[in-house]
């Protein structure tokens, strides 16, 4: 028997605000434990949340962005449960009316596009984090508090192909908004993976299993996989799925299980009372709107209509944030845009894959880059010199101009020094001249590669062509 | 003390008749005489109050109304360096690093914070008798409870140990407490006086509030503690705010004033209703205009607030775990132990009945029934009165049923404490400003005329309140124990 997958996602991602999104400490990571913290964030008798306006508009943002209805009235609401990294025992969340709800991103597999609806966006906080040692455990409230938004998808993926699609376009249109890193491997984007499987055609869904601990897409795609492979052969032998929460385990490659969910639990959900409704004007979304960056979408649109790249470099160019923004910076500084892709896509990206950084951990600035290929357009450095330079302001971080300069890597265009060294050097081989008279084309390169060895390199090789072919013709 | 009221201190203080010093030591003189009878107070905060005084005397600018004034604060108003215990156990020794907003606007006015006073804990009751520390008895019979969560508010005022304290009303516990005292008690509009650092019951109807023993006073404390403030979400915008002082010798001529016939009828003492329909006349012949008026859906309000105000309670109170502050069992093996016998042994009989009830109503499978009901009743009882303000300016009515009842009386059924409630509560659902006036006295205790307003329209309950007050001379008498 085959069974329908059915797949659905929670998604949490921090929002990159100042302050907390109740309380005015500071987000801020890797500080001393507690540091970013106040009477708010203790739960201290008497404290009251004062939502941030600008971690709603940033939610907001990502809304739009993912075609979400926004709810022009929406609340908060307490999820209550007892922990020690949860000071008031509540979580202020929003379970009854949300920020927004229905809309969808597109994924393309095997040539095909469909599109996942989203069912809702919320906004709510995160809770400290516990440390547990031999004696004792720890609670640092640091991160109590930090924004969060959680995007739940409908479940309408049927495949781990699609949910890692899902997830890389999220990820990428969730960064374009410029409103969370949006990295995995720091937290600041949480995957909880929901997947179930029914006899196709069936009416009704199966009963899931959730997957927690998910680091990385690829793990997700990995669980996914296992996981619809290991209920598949458990109602093949007959067995039941039975709700639980699974969490993926990188070393065994399977995932395990973490508990059964007898009956769901009860938060007790309830209004906020502390927040009044969050009413959303037309003013807000067009404040929004107006601050929302360009979508990856435009800018393949601008590249490729604007600055006529072509449509694979265009898309290559704004796989990441970082990239696009990097390459933008560049161009506006006034170097030639082609050359730029070229550069990013080919040396930059090489170099840093081959040293795993980012981009923007990497010492390159988009003024060197910039110019570099200015001084290539203008032929006062050759390419050759050009990997050299680069290398070493992407390791270094060197002002291009003065390494150039001091390094005297500038090449000569100077037709008054070159044309006597030309001169000199086709009386010393009137073999090659008539050679390349008698269509040995050859013979030009021979003849180039002398007086780059007498420049060490440093002669203007278009320049040096020039001369050479004007000076063999008089000949 | 020599003075009846803040407004005669003021002057006295004013016109260098007497010192802040003097003031402030006369008061603890006064503190100490009378606090063994009426046991008002849970801390005290004699010796900067001094000291603070003596700054004050040094600078000597009196011109401020409330500079060197003596008040009180409730135990659940958070006092930066000054014991906050809400009255229970779980806080009993819990010492705030900082000022609720109310608090800081008093000192910024130059007041002396003398004390913190008793009330039910967590502010859950209805006659002070829930306080983990002490029995609070009402200022004109020892032997009567002073009302309830705010009474020691209200007795520590009518005994005259201070001429003004704060108290706070989330279903009357102003304003009950101010009728079983014979003092002013007035509960604002919701989001008029900030809640930061006020220590939670239910936050979508507890208010802060001035007991005073007048009228003219009580404008002078709600003009200091009203204003919007960033720190409470909840607090309105500063355009609903205006003095408070500004229409109140405009007298009654043209207002329309409803009766509010349910509250005359079952459950309420015939004279206290007698008493009600003597104010109407008395307002009718100075040029008021008087009609009956009816609030359908009031006869729902207790079971409604009942289950709101302790859903509310349920989640606000989870806070106390014995983790970062308060109470801690020294009875523990393991964190589920701690939390448990934390919270057994730090609260009282009835913080536990509403963590109960509340718990219960917002479970699963019981929200919709209960809370969701009662939500939507909330509405029902709030368009009941938009539909009555719609044409008149003020509604009056008594504050409670009775006046004060004997302390042990009540305390083996709280459904009869609850019912005490229920002229007072339909005002908190519906976040409206109301207050508690001196009507004269029944069988020897006071009882009150209430007066409810439009949302922030707290300067026409003054208008009518001073009239009446100046018409009446209630104010004027003094329990034994102020004479």
């Amino acid at each position: 028997m085959n069974f329908e997958t059915v797949i659905g996602l929670e998604v949490h991602v921090e929002l990159k605000t100042k302050s907390k999104i109740f309380s005015p400490s500071p987000v801020d990571y890797g500080a001393e434990p507690n540091i970013n913290t106040n009477v708010i964030d203790w739960a201290y008798p008497g404290v009251l949340p004062v939502p941030n306006r600008k971690a709603y508009s940033m939610g907001l943002m990502v809304a739009m962005a993912l075609h979400m209805e926004i709810n022009r009235d929406s609340f908060f609401d307490r999820k209550n449960y007892v922990y020690p990294d949860n000071t008031k025992s509540y979580q202020i969340t929003q379970n009854y009316f949300p920020l927004a709800h229905d809309g969808y991103i597109e994924v393309n597999v095997a040539g095909k596009t469909k599109k996942i609806g989203i069912e809702e966006i919320h906004v709510e906080e995160d809770a400290g984090k516990n440390t547990h040692e031999k004696n004792y455990s720890y609670v640092d409230l640091n991160r109590q508090g930090t924004p969060l938004i959680e995007i739940v998808s409908k479940p309408e993926m049927s495949s781990p192909e699609e949910a890692y699609q899902y997830l890389e376009n999220l990820r990428k249109i969730v960064q374009f908004t410029g409103v969370s890193d949006v990295k995995m491997e720091e937290g600041s984007m949480r995957v909880d993976c929901n997947l179930s499987l029914r006899p196709y055609g069936a009416d009704h869904l199966g009963t899931k299993a959730e997957i927690k601990n998910i680091n990385s897409f690829n793990y997700a795609r990995e669980a996914l996989t296992f996981e619809q492979k290991r209920q598949a052969e458990a109602l093949r032998r007959g067995e039941q799925i039975h709700l639980q929460t699974r969490r993926w385990d990188e070393s065994t490659k399977s995932t395990i299980l973490m508990r059964l969910k007898e009956g769901s639990s009860d938060y007790r959900f309830v209004p906020e009372p502390d927040i009044p409704p969050i009413h959303i004007d037309q003013n807000w979304i067009d404040e929004v709107k107006a601050s929302m960056p360009e979508s990856p979408k435009d800018r393949i649109n601008r590249y490729t209509k604007d600055l006529s790249l072509s449509e694979y470099d265009a898309n290559v160019l704004t796989q990441t944030k970082e990239m696009s923004d990097f390459f933008d910076q560049t161009v506006n500084l006034g170097a030639d845009p082609k050359q730029t892709a070229n550069y990013l896509m080919g040396d930059v990206s090489g170099y840093l894959n081959s040293e795993h950084l980012d981009l923007l951990d990497s010492k390159l600035t988009p003024e060197n880059l910039a110019d570099m290929i200015k001084m290539i357009t203008k032929g006062t450095i050759s390419s050759k010199i050009a990997k050299k330079v680069l290398k070493e302001t992407m390791e270094s971080g060197v002002e291009v101009n003065s390494y150039v300069k001091e390094n005297k890597l500038a090449q000569n265009s100077n037709a008054e020094e070159l044309l006597p060294m030309v001169k000199e050097l086709l009386d010393q081989n009137q073999k090659s001249v008539d050679d390349f008279k008698n269509g040995k084309d050859r013979a030009i390169k021979f003849l180039m590669g002398q007086i780059m060895k007498q420049t060490k390199g440093k002669a203007n090789p278009q320049m040096v062509n020039q001369l050479i072919l004007k000076e063999i013709k008089k000949r | 003390m020599n003075f009846n009221s803040l407004t005669d201190l003021h002057q006295a203080l004013k016109n260098k008749e007497i010192s802040a010093q003097e003031v402030v030591k006369q008061t603890f003189a006064e503190i100490k005489e009378k606090e063994p009878k009426i046991a008002a107070f849970i801390s005290l905060n004699e010796e900067s109050s001094l000291k603070y005084a003596g700054e004050i005397d040094e600078k000597g600018d009196f011109s401020n109304f409330l500079t060197g004034i003596p008040l009180a604060i409730k135990d659940n108003i958070v006092t930066n360096g000054i014991t906050t215990t809400a009255a229970s156990k779980i806080l009993e020794n819990f010492v705030p690093i900082y000022d609720a907003t109310v608090v800081k606007k008093l000192k910024n006015a130059g007041a002396i914070v003398t004390g913190k006073l008793n009330m039910d804990e967590f502010a859950m009751g209805s006659s002070t008798e829930t306080s983990a520390f002490k029995i609070t008895k009402n200022a004109w019979d020892q032997t009567k409870v002073p009302g309830g969560s705010s009474g020691g508010s209200a007795a520590a005022v009518a005994s005259r140990q201070v001429l003004g304290s704060l108290g706070t009303d989330t279903g009357g516990s102003i304003r009950q407490p101010a009728a079983f005292n014979g003092v002013v008690g007035l509960k604002p509009t919701y989001g008029a006086v900030s809640r930061w650092g006020v220590i939670a019951f239910a936050s979508s109807l507890d208010q802060v509030g001035p007991i005073t023993t007048n009228v003219e006073d009580n404008a002078h404390l709600l003009n200091v503690i009203a204003g919007h403030d960033e720190k409470d979400a909840t607090s309105a915008n500063e355009s609903c705010f205006s003095d408070y002082l500004e229409d109140l010798n405009k007298g009654v001529k043209n207002l329309k004033i409803g009766i509010i016939k349910d509250y005359l009828t079952e459950g309420v003492m015939p004279k206290v209703a007698e008493s009600v329909k003597n104010a109407a006349t008395i307002l009718e012949k100075a040029g008021a205009k008087i009609e009956e008026v009816s609030l359908p859906n009031i006869k729902y309000a207790v079971p409604t607030y009942y289950i709101i105000a302790s859903s509310e309670a349920s989640t606000n109170l989870q806070r106390y775990d014995g983790i970062r502050y308060g109470y801690r069992t020294p009875n523990y093996h393991n964190l589920e132990e701690l939390y448990v016998n934390t919270r057994t042994e730090g609260f009282g009989e009835e913080v536990k009945r509403r963590i109960m009830l509340g718990t219960f109503s917002l479970s699963t499978g019981f929200y919709e029934a209960y809370f969701k009901k009662a939500a939507q009743i909330r509405t029902l009882i709030t368009n009941d009165f938009k539909r009555v303000f719609a044409n008149y300016d003020l509604l009056i009515g008594p504050t409670t049923p009775t006046p004060a009842f004997g302390i042990g009386s009540k305390n083996d059924d709280p459904l009869q404490m609850y019912a005490n409630d229920i002229l007072t509560i339909p005002v908190n659902l519906a976040g409206l400003p109301a207050m508690s006036l001196p009507n004269g006295f029944v069988d020897g205790l006071p009882i009150g005329l209430q007066i409810i307003g439009k949302r922030f329209d707290e300067k026409t309950i003054y208008r009518l309140a001073k009239f009446y007050e100046d018409e009446t001379k209630f104010y004027q008498q003094k329990p034994e124990i102020a004479r």
